[in-house]
This record gives structure tokens, C-alpha cells and sequence, in this order.
């Protein structure tokens, strides 16, 4: 560990107010150290926002190696360092977390979060997918999921959020599955003369544009390879096919999904005052 | 009961029991009944003669003297959309309890209704004999923020020279309601973007909840020019959103859709980082 990286840790671990916290997040962020990683994922759990959204941008930055980490944060307690962890792996798009933005998009509590993984889901790294089968199987799965959430989210922001992810998805499969493209095309139509709230149907409009002009020029292929293991891919097969199978059954007892209404409808007294 | 979200409300009040409630002797619950009807947006005739009648209240008190009911009452009425409660609220505006003033002001705002511009104004003025000043510190005389925004969204030309000392107001959140409705009152473009400017100045601001004041003040005037502003500044994600998402909104009302302005794509491209 070098020194600067040593001194840019301590300055976030010795911060004693909001501000010097923000300050040493963002510096250390700024550094874009793969070794920051585990004090950049702990700053997530110190319950301070603007540190957190810092260090979610480093670890945005900082990318793969931030987020076999980050999956094992998920699996702690605490909630809301696990919504700016998935937050974290939306903005990674790394394939390794396309399971559980799934879930986050279409079944987390919290607006922010179905709004972070929505977005997600469209620009995953695709090109990383290692066969056809697979890639045909998670992008299908993706926009399902982005249907789902373009259609049924109460909150204004998710259903624009899901409309910029379809359009990166209509942008990946365009030319592979026309078929999703026009049903990610009438999905727009449909919203655009429906939905009620103007921004998202502005928003709307400007993705069918968009669409349409990429329509006649090539997409820029990015060629950095995967890192990702065989065993990765085993991992995330594996779980794909169980949510398939899940998705078909109504959600059991305790499901958290079956309480999200209720959710929504406290949070929404909360923001109506 | 499911609401307009389609879903089943948390305790299974009906609009029926709810409107059973506000007439029964459970004090607490007519309160929660009154406070129910709007959130639900339950705009049943019946339940708007009960709210405008819950105004007139009498036996839910305060230590302080306030109105627990009148004040949930009045900002339901608000949410109904029902312009025969106007007259009703115009008279609470009249009320001794701040809190009462302030949810009738901002209810007036909502429904729009310009009859009520000279009553705020006398209100602005504290010309209105009965009102007393609010409870706690700094005792204001009355809830000017409120006033000022509705007489700056109501388009109260009238009300400039009584606005206008407010722009130095001591109270931060005063001052930033006196700025938006000059912006929303000024005719001159220039002038009305020197109010908009002193709003985007107050995006630096040293206080997160202030910075956070300013958001919605800009969303609610959907004020182009601090659109790069709103999206750098220091505060959550979700309130920037929903302020450039007035910033959208405004955009989108200038021209008809499909057709886009620049200023639209630059909006939603700063919003499209913020996801």
C-alpha cells in the first residue's frame, strides 16, 4: 500500500464531521484505487449520504474488482448500505450482479434503488456474456423485468428511469432481436400517449428519437474482455434459470414483495407533506 | 378500499368509515378521517361538505389554542380540487391558529381560485385582526412563505410592493418564496431572471436543508437557467430529480410533443446522470 493511499484512508477513517467526511470520500475516490475498495464499500454503511453517493461514484469508477466485494456486502444487514451497494453494481453493470439488480428493479423498497437498478439493467456490460445462450437468456430477462417496471411503478422517476434502460436495451439488441426491439417500441408508444406524468413522456419521445437515429449508424463495439471466471458464469446461469423458474409462481409467504405496496404508500405520505 | 394506485390501504379505512369517522366523538380519529380524505383524494361531495364544516370546529383544542382538525381539514380541501371550498378557506385564513392560516394559504395556491388575492394580501400586511403569531420561535406573525407562494403562483401583479421587502427577509425560507414569486410576477424577462438567479446563488449554500428549500423553489418555477446547478449541487439525488423535473416540465409546455427543445434534452441528459 502506498502512502498516499495510506494517508487518504486515515483521512476518511479520522474524518469527525459530515463535511471532512465528504472531503476525504471524495479524495480517496478520486484516486481510483483498486485498494480503497473495502474503505470506500465501509463508507456506504456509515449512514451519510453525501459520503455515500462519493463513494459510490469511486466505486463506479474503479469498476470489476469493486464488485465481488460489493456482493458480499449485500448480504449484511444493514439496508441502507445494501440500496447504495446495489446502486454501486447498477452503475458497474457488471454481469455478476444482473440477478440481483433484477430483483432490486422490480421488488426493492425504495424508490432510489428500483430507479439505480432500472437504469442498470439496460447498459449491463453485454459483451462480456460469454455465449449466445446466456446473453439471449439475461437480456430477455432484463426486459422483462424493465417491461414490468415500465408499466407498473407508481413513482414517476422508476417508470423514466425503466425508459432510459429500455432504450439502452432497444440500443444492444437492435440488429439480434427485433423482435424485443418492437416490443420495446410499442412499450414506448403506448406510454407515450399514456402516461400521465409529462416528464416521463418527454422522456419518451426522446428515446424514439434517439432510436431512430442510431437506426442508421453503427454502435462503437467496446472491446475490453471480460474478466469474469467460468465459475462466475456457472454462478450466474445457475441463478438465472432458478429465477426463471421462480418468476412464474406467485410470490410465497414473507416475500418482501408482497409488502412493497404498502411501502410505497408510507413513503408516498412521507413525501406528499 | 383500494386508492388510485391501485392498491389496499394500510388500515382498511373505508370512504365510508372514514367519513363515519369525522362526524363521530373519537377526537383523534376525525383528525386522521380529515387528513385520509385527502390523501386518498376522496372528493365525494359528502366529504367536502364535512371538511369545509370541520373548518368551523370547535372542540379539538390544543394546549396552545391551535386547531388539530381545521388544520388537517384545510390542507385536505386543498388536495380535493373543489373551488366551493374557496369562500370556506378564505374565512380560515381569518383563524387565530398560524398552523390553520398556513394550510389554507397553501391550499388556496393549489386550487387556483384568484378571489382569495386580497385577503393574503391583507394577510401579507398582518392586517387581519385575530390572527396570532405562531407558537414557537421566532413567533412569526404569520406563514409568509406560504402567502408569498400562493400570491406569486396565483399571479397576484398586485402584490409586488407588498413582496418585495420580503427579499431580504431574515428567515432564509422566506426570502427564497419571496424571489420565486417575483419571478413568477415579473414581466420583464431580465428583471425576473435576477430573482431566479438569487435562487441559483443559494444552491452554494453552507445548509443542506436550505439547499434543499431552493430545489423545490426551482422546480416549482421551473427555472431553466439553474439547471447545470441543481444537478451539481450538494444533495440527494431523489430532490434534484424532482426539481429538474419541474425544469422538464416546463420545457415541455413550450413546445408541443413530440418535438423537443434543446433545453428539454439538456434537462433530461443532466437527469439521466442522476438515475
Amino acid at each position: 500500500m502506498n502512502a498516499t493511499l495510506q494517508s487518504l484512508i486515515r483521512a476518511v477513517e479520522e474524518a469527525d464531521s459530515s463535511t471532512k467526511m465528504l472531503e476525504a470520500v471524495e479524495n480517496l475516490a478520486a484516486a481510483r484505487l483498486e485498494e480503497a475498495v473495502p474503505t470506500l464499500i465501509a463508507v456506504l454503511g456509515y449512514n451519510n449520504p453525501g459520503a455515500a453517493v462519493a463513494a459510490v461514484d469511486g466505486l463506479v469508477q474503479i469498476g470489476e474488482p469493486a464488485v465481488a466485494p460489493l456482493l458480499e456486502q449485500l448480504d449484511r444487514h444493514n439496508y441502507s448500505a445494501r440500496a447504495w451497494a446495489i446502486r454501486a453494481l447498477a452503475g458497474i453493470g457488471d454481469p455478476r450482479g444482473l440477478i440481483t439488480l433484477l430483483g432490486a428493479a422490480t421488488a426493492d423498497f425504495a424508490l432510489s434503488v428500483r430507479r439505480a437498478a432500472a437504469r442498470g439493467l439496460g447498459s449491463m456490460k453485454w459483451h462480456w456474456f460469454p455465449n449466445e445462450e446466456l446473453l439471449e437468456i439475461a437480456q430477455e430477462e432484463a426486459l422483462e423485468a424493465l417491461l414490468f417496471v415500465a408499466q407498473q411503478d407508481e413513482e414517476w422517476v422508476v417508470r423514466y428511469s425503466a425508459v432510459v434502460g429500455l432504450q439502452s436495451l432497444a440500443q444492444a439488441i437492435s440488429t439480434t432481436h427485433p423482435d424485443w426491439l418492437s416490443q420495446i417500441q410499442s412499450q414506448f408508444e403506448q406510454m407515450a400517449n399514456n402516461d400521465h406524468n409529462w416528464a416521463v413522456r418527454g422522456r419518451v419521445f426522446w428515446a424514439q428519437q434517439q432510436l431512430q437515429a442510431k437506426a442508421q449508424e453503427l454502435q462503437p463495439a467496446d472491446e475490453q474482455p471480460s474478466p469474469l471466471s467460468a465459475m462466475d458464469w456457472h454462478l450466474i446461469m445457475e441463478k438465472l434459470y432458478e429465477r426463471r423458474n421462480q418468476e412464474r409462481l406467485v410470490f410465497p409467504e414473507g416475500d418482501p414483495r408482497r409488502y412493497r405496496e404498502l411501502a410505497v404508500a408510507i413513503a408516498q405520505d412521507n413525501n406528499d407533506s | 378500499m383500494v386508492n388510485e394506485y391501485g392498491m389496499e390501504d394500510d388500515n382498511q379505512l373505508t370512504v365510508e368509515q372514514a367519513i363515519a369517522n369525522l362526524q363521530g366523538e373519537d377526537l383523534g380519529l376525525r383528525v386522521y378521517a380529515a387528513w385520509w380524505l385527502g390523501r386518498f383524494r376522496v372528493d365525494a361531495q359528502e366529504a367536502i361538505d364535512l371538511l369545509v364544516a370541520a373548518l368551523e370546529d370547535e372542540d379539538d383544542r390544543t394546549n396552545g389554542g391551535g386547531y388539530p382538525l381545521r388544520r388537517n381539514a384545510a390542507r385536505a380541501l386543498g388536495k380535493l380540487g373543489d373551488r366551493r371550498a374557496v369562500p370556506p378557506l378564505m374565512r380560515a385564513l381569518e383563524c387565530s391558529d398560524f398552523y390553520v392560516r398556513e394550510a389554507a394559504a397553501q391550499s388556496l395556491e393549489m386550487l387556483g381560485d384568484v378571489s382569495c388575492i386580497p385577503i393574503l394580501i391583507e394577510l401579507l400586511k398582518d392586517n387581519v385582526p385575530g390572527t396570532l403569531p405562531a407558537t414557537e420561535p421566532p413567533q412569526l406573525a404569520q406563514p409568509y412563505d406560504a402567502i408569498l407562494e400562493a400570491l406569486g403562483t396565483l399571479g397576484a401583479t398586485d402584490a409586488i410592493p407588498y413582496i418585495r421587502p420580503f427579499l431580504d427577509h431574515f428567515i432564509p425560507r422566506i426570502k427564497f418564496a419571496a424571489a420565486r414569486a417575483m419571478y413568477q410576477l415579473t414581466v420583464d424577462p431580465q428583471e425576473a431572471s435576477q430573482y431566479g438567479d438569487r435562487l441559483i446563488e443559494e444552491l452554494s449554500n453552507d445548509s443542506l436543508q436550505l439547499r434543499r428549500t431552493v430545489l423545490a423553489d426551482l422546480g416549482a418555477i421551473g427555472y431553466f437557467p439553474a439547471a447545470e446547478a441543481i444537478a451539481q449541487t450538494l444533495a440527494e439525488n431523489s430532490l434534484k430529480l424532482i426539481s429538474l423535473k419541474g425544469l422538464l416540465e416546463k420545457q415541455l409546455q413550450q413546445t408541443k410533443l413530440p418535438d423537443l427543445s434543446l433545453e428539454a434534452i439538456k434537462v433530461m441528459t443532466l437527469m439521466d446522470e442522476l438515475l
